[in-house]
């Protein structure tokens, strides 16, 4: 498949937009017709044809975009992409994880020459062709972890492990749903998810920390989660709250079908081979309650994951103040009916609204 | 989540080779080599990491773990040294007496209990006898990268001194020696005494060794993050026992020199597993009922789970009495 790349913005304008093809793909998170904390994990070893779940690292019709937008963050704020000295190792990895995957399932669009050490990249989509020594960072223009996550869709958090413990010792993180790598660098698991609530007292992160210490090489990992953007913006970080917190006070009746996204992150973890560090990938999609209604499905659903979330999740994830007025135009998308298990859109089977 | 969620499966994913090389470096050590039997390149391995060799040993699947100790860097080819054990159950003797060059056998992915700490400004290894190999891989690492490191290593005499010359040879200012049977010693306080902040001691080797370089250096003051240490366990034979497992709804029998775990596998239940030594975690099991004494063998339940008698790690622990449901 050859795919369209978007000409688009995160920002100002926000021309962002999901072609049909992009809505049914998209990664609805709501498997049943509630939500509440659950460590979801299951292996991440591809999924149907054409699923963001089919390969190991999604490309869609979005990258050259967002791959602009990440140049934009950076330019202003160097400090997104961090890497502590002993993580260099994994940033190598990291750059030959991508590459190798990127390489094998796209090889319309991205092309990786090997002999010995003396590698060439050739990245098509943005016009990238580098020749470079493996393991020897003179020979590219900036770190390896840089280098290959400024060409990847989704941030990156990489995840030292020591003394059964996982640390966030480097990463680039300029698409994230409120949170600041140059905050949490050098934190441990347990600091860095602090500000979660509920689901410490339930156990969650000491079973999910148990489960990332033991995910091998091999066998990757994958699992949802999601929250609430007002406006199709990459960069909801703490840095750059006073640019976008204020926004989520401009919704109206008229415009929150429009201007009202749902941001889903498709996060895998991968052993890295070298230096034993953990891989955090955390793609960002993003989609309008308008196009996501386009699903009966999808719309039923959504309405009723919405109204019976718990309070203090509602707040955590930042839309309590605007839950009234997503449930009033969500509401005209629910007619009642049942729906069935599961995450796929099922067009052909589920009936279409009836209201 | 997505599709229908797959289960997890038990151990590490696994790589077909074949054995390329066959080498008796003494008495009770040899070296196995493998290259894929696909002829693809191995995955890379980070030092200190260990594969869990698949034998089938006349019908009877046997698992052991055996360190990786070729050159991380070298994705041509894995190499194990494994020390002959008499008294064990047989694993060891089978590599030894049967496996041949042309071979072909099933290794798990790489699985690292046992990494470098990559912050250590320097590494200091202390290995006894056949715990020699990961630090083997470990120092092929820190020469590409040049990171200071050095090597204690006590062996019983010259002629079971597995890789000596080698490592003499190549690294005469780093290697020291030690021969048991000319009572040399690891003069360790002052070892642990000279060494610049920012260091890190690694420790394999026989269970004495190990806890008197855990005791020594937190005498010390060393903080317990700056010494690791690795030790295998193989599980040992004992009396036959019978288990009823409640998930599965069936009694099983464990043999005289099988594990619990193998006899759990042999009879079809899947039970999750990695380290097949004691050390990782993956197989604990939670025990519904007992009556009877544990021998608890493992080095991942505390004292107090120990005592508990509501866990229990199949992979290297046993028990003798009459009743013992496991939930599995």
């Amino acid at each position: 498949m050859t795919i369209q790349f978007n000409k688009e913005t995160f920002r100002d304008d926000y021309s962002f937009r999901n072609s049909d093809w992009a809505v049914k793909r998209f990664p609805f998170p709501f498997h049943e017709d509630s939500y509440m904390y659950s460590v979801n994990m299951e292996q991440h070893r591809g999924g149907p044809e054409g699923s963001v779940y089919e390969k190991r690292f999604d490309v869609d019709e979005h990258y050259v975009s967002e791959m602009e937008d990440r140049a934009i963050v950076l330019a202003e704020d160097p400090l997104r992409c961090q890497s502590l000295p002993h993580m260099t190792l994994a940033g190598w990895d990291t750059l030959e994880l991508i590459m190798v995957s990127k390489s094998e399932d796209y090889p319309d669009l991205f092309e990786l020459h090997r002999d010995g050490d003396r590698w060439r990249w050739i990245n098509k989509p943005m016009g990238i062709d580098q020749t470079f020594t493996f393991l020897d960072e003179t020979t590219l223009p900036c770190g390896p972890l840089e280098y290959i996550t400024r060409q990847a869709q989704g941030d990156f958090a990489v995840l030292d492990q020591r003394n059964d413990m996982l640390y966030m010792d480097a990463g680039m993180v300029t698409t994230q749903a409120d949170w600041s790598l140059d905050f949490d660098i050098g934190m441990d698991f347990f600091e860095w998810h602090a500000p979660v609530p509920l689901a410490h007292e339930m156990g969650i992160f000491k079973r999910a920390l148990k489960f990332l210490l033991n995910v091998q090489q091999g066998s990757p990992a994958r699992r949802l989660n999601w929250t609430m953007t007002v406006n199709p913006l990459l960069d909801t970080s703490p840095e750059n709250y006073h640019k976008w917190g204020v926004q989520k006070s401009t919704l109206t009746p008229e415009n929150i079908g429009a201007k009202q996204h749902l941001r889903v992150e498709l996060q895998t973890f991968y052993r890295l081979p070298r230096s034993n560090a953990l891989l955090f990938p955390i793609r960002c999609y993003l989609i309008a309650f308008q196009d996501l209604v386009t699903v009966p499905k999808w719309g039923r659903r959504l309405h009723r994951v919405i109204r019976d979330l718990p309070e203090e999740l509602a707040d955590y994830k930042g839309f309590i103040d605007n839950r009234p007025l997503m449930l009033d135009y969500l509401s005209q998308f629910d007619d009642g009916l049942p729906t069935s298990p599961g995450v796929w859109p099922d067009l052909d089977t589920e009936p279409p609204l009836n209201k | 989540m997505s599709a229908a969620p797959q289960k997890a499966k038990a151990g590490a994913e696994k790589i077909d080779v074949t054995v390329s090389d066959v080498v008796k470096l003494n008495e009770l050590v040899t070296r196995f080599e493998f290259t894929r039997t696909d002829g693809k390149d191995f995955p890379p391995f980070s030092a200190g990491a260990h594969t869990v060799v698949e034998m089938n040993d006349d019908g009877r699947t046997r698992l052991n773990p055996y360190s990786l100790m070729s050159d991380p860097a070298d994705t041509s080819k894995y190499a194990i040294s494994v020390r002959r054990d008499d008294e064990g159950r047989g694993g060891s003797l089978f590599m030894h007496n049967t496996v041949k060059v042309g071979d072909r056998m099933t290794l798990s992915y790489p699985v690292n209990l046992f990494p470098l700490d990559l912050r250590g400004r320097k590494h200091v290894f202390l290995a006894g006898g056949i715990g020699i190999t990961p630090f083997m891989a470990m120092i092929a690492h820190l020469e590409r990268i040049s990171v200071p490191w050095e090597l204690h290593y006590a062996c019983r005499n010259k002629d079971l001194g597995s890789y000596v010359d080698e490592l003499t040879g190549t690294y005469p200012s780093k290697v020291h020696v030690y021969f048991d049977d000319q009572d040399q010693k690891i003069a360790l306080e002052d070892l642990l005494d000279g060494q610049p902040l920012g260091t890190h001691v690694y420790v394999c080797g026989p269970k004495g060794m190990i806890n008197w370089v855990h005791t020594t250096a937190a005498a010390h003051g060393w903080p317990d993050e700056h010494v690791h240490s690795e030790e295998f366990l193989a599980p040992q034979p004992g009396k036959p026992f019978e288990v009823r497992l409640c998930k599965s709804d069936i009694t099983i029998q464990v043999g005289e020199d099988e594990s619990l775990l193998e006899a759990i596998e042999r009879c079809g239940v899947e039970a999750p597993f990695l380290c097949r030594g004691g050390a990782c975690g993956q197989c604990e099991t939670n025990v519904v009922e007992a009556d009877g004494t544990f021998e608890h063998r493992d080095h991942w339940l505390d004292e107090d789970e120990h005592a508990s008698g509501k866990k229990i790690m199949p992979c290297v622990s046993r028990f003798v009495g009459k009743t013992l449901v496991l939930d599995r």
